[in-house]
């Protein structure tokens, strides 16, 4: 850590540096960093964490995925052979990647849901809003294990009330996690159930920003409440709608919880539904294939960095800034 | 145009009530399948009530995985990762908000590169370092990486940066050192910041699955999550306890969740909740 005040007692410094105000300057220059030594105290502690946990890490993955050997053998650095895997036999992490963008594109269609829902519960003299905000919320709290303990339940072929409830309404029934074709699907309509209550928020402060009046105006103008939704609250709600769909999709390529309960490893159709950060468990410590482990977490990082960046362009088409 | 607007949230109950039901309703299926049989539970047809409520699923969860042990990994895991996460990320929120140092930039930039990298870069190893310090299958394993998480110091550090700097100023001109000043005037003032970071930690904490399924394997050293995933699939999956166990495990931040409503929320909307 650089020191350059080695007083070591900053206590009595000036609190500007520039001004006469704090009595006389130490140095004729004023000095631009008098609490260096505060600074490398207090923050040896947090940034000693950093390194260790975070930045070696992060160092330590590029350098595995560049390597070869096992636990038991130690690591060297044996060049490309593990991205050449990806590139020639690279099939389950292409399947994963993809699989893990459906995933985030249909949870992304809970947003159009949240929005109807923050603007019904938005509207003035509306009772019950903070009991209907609850009931939203609660599975943002719960745990995603437990929860995906009760829907791979309902969602059993044999006897899950989602088979039951859809026999007698004359819908289609089958075994809806078990099966490839419908998978992913199932679990990505818990995924946005899980993320309703966190859009439903943020979208809520959004729309308290909305000045009240344009509504009232466009009231007054004869537009319904529909034309109003539409011409009125969602271009004045776009800034909150992009926030909720970026933040929705890096969620989303972290998913891994509600696939590794929903679809259990014997599961016929988790072949063909595992996502990113899946595949990155299984290989790097189930198989303890690390390489390839460090491998995946690296093609996750380009990939949530590519989507993220696609976002922020597309932006400029449709979100207006107030 | 009273009557209007009365039919209009009429409309608009009906709609949100309807939405309710349908986000509640796994949990009360989930509540309703505690206390039936096994036999009850996998029928057809189906039956919505069950015959004589089974109260004894919940204590017989006790019996299939070491649950008490469990709870009391989760508990300490928490508490140890939120006491870590609040004293490390308002210490160096504090140093980045309120001081003038060198590298302050590059510093910072340390911790927000952090925050945008995906966890699975720094999964592997975080699980060596762990296992390089004999430190598998322990609390601290649990708490560790996440109590110098960059998710609290970005968190802290917007926070601290909208407090007037003449209160710096003010102290030390009577003489107080930056320590004191974090201490006796920044901190105090950060309590809403420190009370949502709090909750979110806590939240992060008894829910998270990936890092204590890899670091903590034996059985009693897991924690409920963990725990709760290794009945999954197990061998004739006894559906009435496993939703009597899964119940158990969501209450407590449900309950939280109910107390601190407006602590919660705040919260989401200071940070954006990752996921």
């Amino acid at each position: 850590m650089p020191t350059t005040d080695t007083t070591g007692a900053p206590a009595a410094a000036p609190p500007a540096g520039n001004g006469p105000a704090g009595g006389p300057p130490r140095r004729n220059r004023p000095n631009r960093h008098p609490d260096n030594a505060w600074a490398a105290l207090l923050l040896a502690v947090p940034f000693g964490g950093l390194v260790i946990f975070y930045l070696w890490p992060l160092l330590r993955t590029v350098l595995l995925s560049f390597s070869e050997g096992t636990a038991f053998t130690g690591y060297t650095i044996s060049g490309f052979q593990n991205w050449q895997r990806l590139f020639e036999n690279g099939d389950d992490v292409w399947r994963a990647l993809v699989n893990t963008l459906v995933y985030a594109a249909i949870v992304l269609l809970g947003v159009p849901i949240a929005m109807v829902i923050a603007a019904l519960l938005h509207q003035r003299g509306l009772r019950g809003r903070s009991f209907y905000r609850t009931l939203y919320f609660v599975p943002v709290v719960t745990m995603p294990v437990a929860v995906a303990m009760v829907w791979r339940y309902i969602y059993n072929g044999d006897f899950g009330l989602l088979n039951e409830v859809l026999d007698a309404v004359g819908g289609p029934t089958r075994a809806w996690v078990a099966d490839p074709d419908t998978a992913l699907y199932a679990v990505a309509v818990v995924g946005i159930w899980m993320a309703l209550g966190t859009n439903l928020i943020i979208l809520a402060a959004g729309l308290e920003a909305v000045p009240q009046t344009l509504e009232e105006a466009a009231m007054l103008d004869g537009a319904g409440p529909v034309r109003r939704f539409f011409s009125v609250t969602v271009p004045l709600l776009t800034p909150s709608i992009f926030l909720v769909s970026v933040l929705s999709v890096i969620g989303s390529l972290q998913m891994f919880d509600l696939l590794f309960i929903m679809l259990g490893r014997t599961n016929p159709a988790l072949a063909d539904s595992k996502t990113i950060v899946y595949l990155f468990y299984e290989e790097a410590f189930v198989r303890n294939d690390r390489p390839l482990g460090a491998v995946i977490a690296l093609v996750t990082l380009v990939v949530t960095l590519a989507v993220t960046a696609v976002q922020f362009r597309l932006q400029r088409r449709w979100v207006t800034y107030a | 145009m009273r009557d209007r607007l009365r039919s209009r949230h009429l409309v608009t109950h009906v709609v949100l009530m309807a939405g309710a039901l349908l986000m509640v309703s796994p949990f009360l299926w989930q509540f309703l399948t505690s206390l039936k049989t096994l036999g009850e539970s996998t029928r057809i047809p189906l039956t919505v009530l069950p015959e004589a409520p089974r109260w004894e699923n919940y204590s017989a969860f006790f019996d299939v995985v070491p649950v008490g042990s469990m709870a009391v990994n989760s508990v300490l895991a928490l508490a140890l990762r939120v006491a870590g996460q609040l004293l490390v990320a308002s210490l160096a929120a504090y140093v980045f908000a309120r001081l003038r140092f060198r590298f302050r930039g590059p510093l910072l930039a340390g911790f927000l590169v952090v925050l945008m990298v995906p966890p699975q870069l720094f999964v592997i190893p975080q699980y060596e370092v762990i296992r390089t310090m004999g430190w598998l299958n322990s609390v601290q394993a649990l708490a560790l990486p996440g109590m110098f998480s960059a998710f609290g110091v970005f968190v802290l550090y917007q926070f601290m940066r909208t407090l007037p700097p003449e209160l710096d100023e003010a102290a030390r001109m009577d003489g107080a050192n930056p320590w004191q000043i974090y201490l006796r005037i920044i901190l105090p003032l950060c309590r809403p910041a420190l009370a949502a970071l709090t909750i979110l930690t806590s939240l992060f904490s008894w829910n998270d699955l990936l890092w204590p399924l890899i670091v903590n394997t034996v059985p009693d050293r897991m924690t409920l999550p963990v725990g709760l995933a290794t009945l999954q699939g197990a061998q004739g999956t006894d559906y009435p306890v496993l939703m009597a166990g899964s119940l158990l495990t969501i209450l407590p931040m449900v309950l939280v969740f109910v107390l601190l409503q407006k602590q919660f929320i705040r919260g989401i909307a200071m940070s954006g909740l990752k996921a």
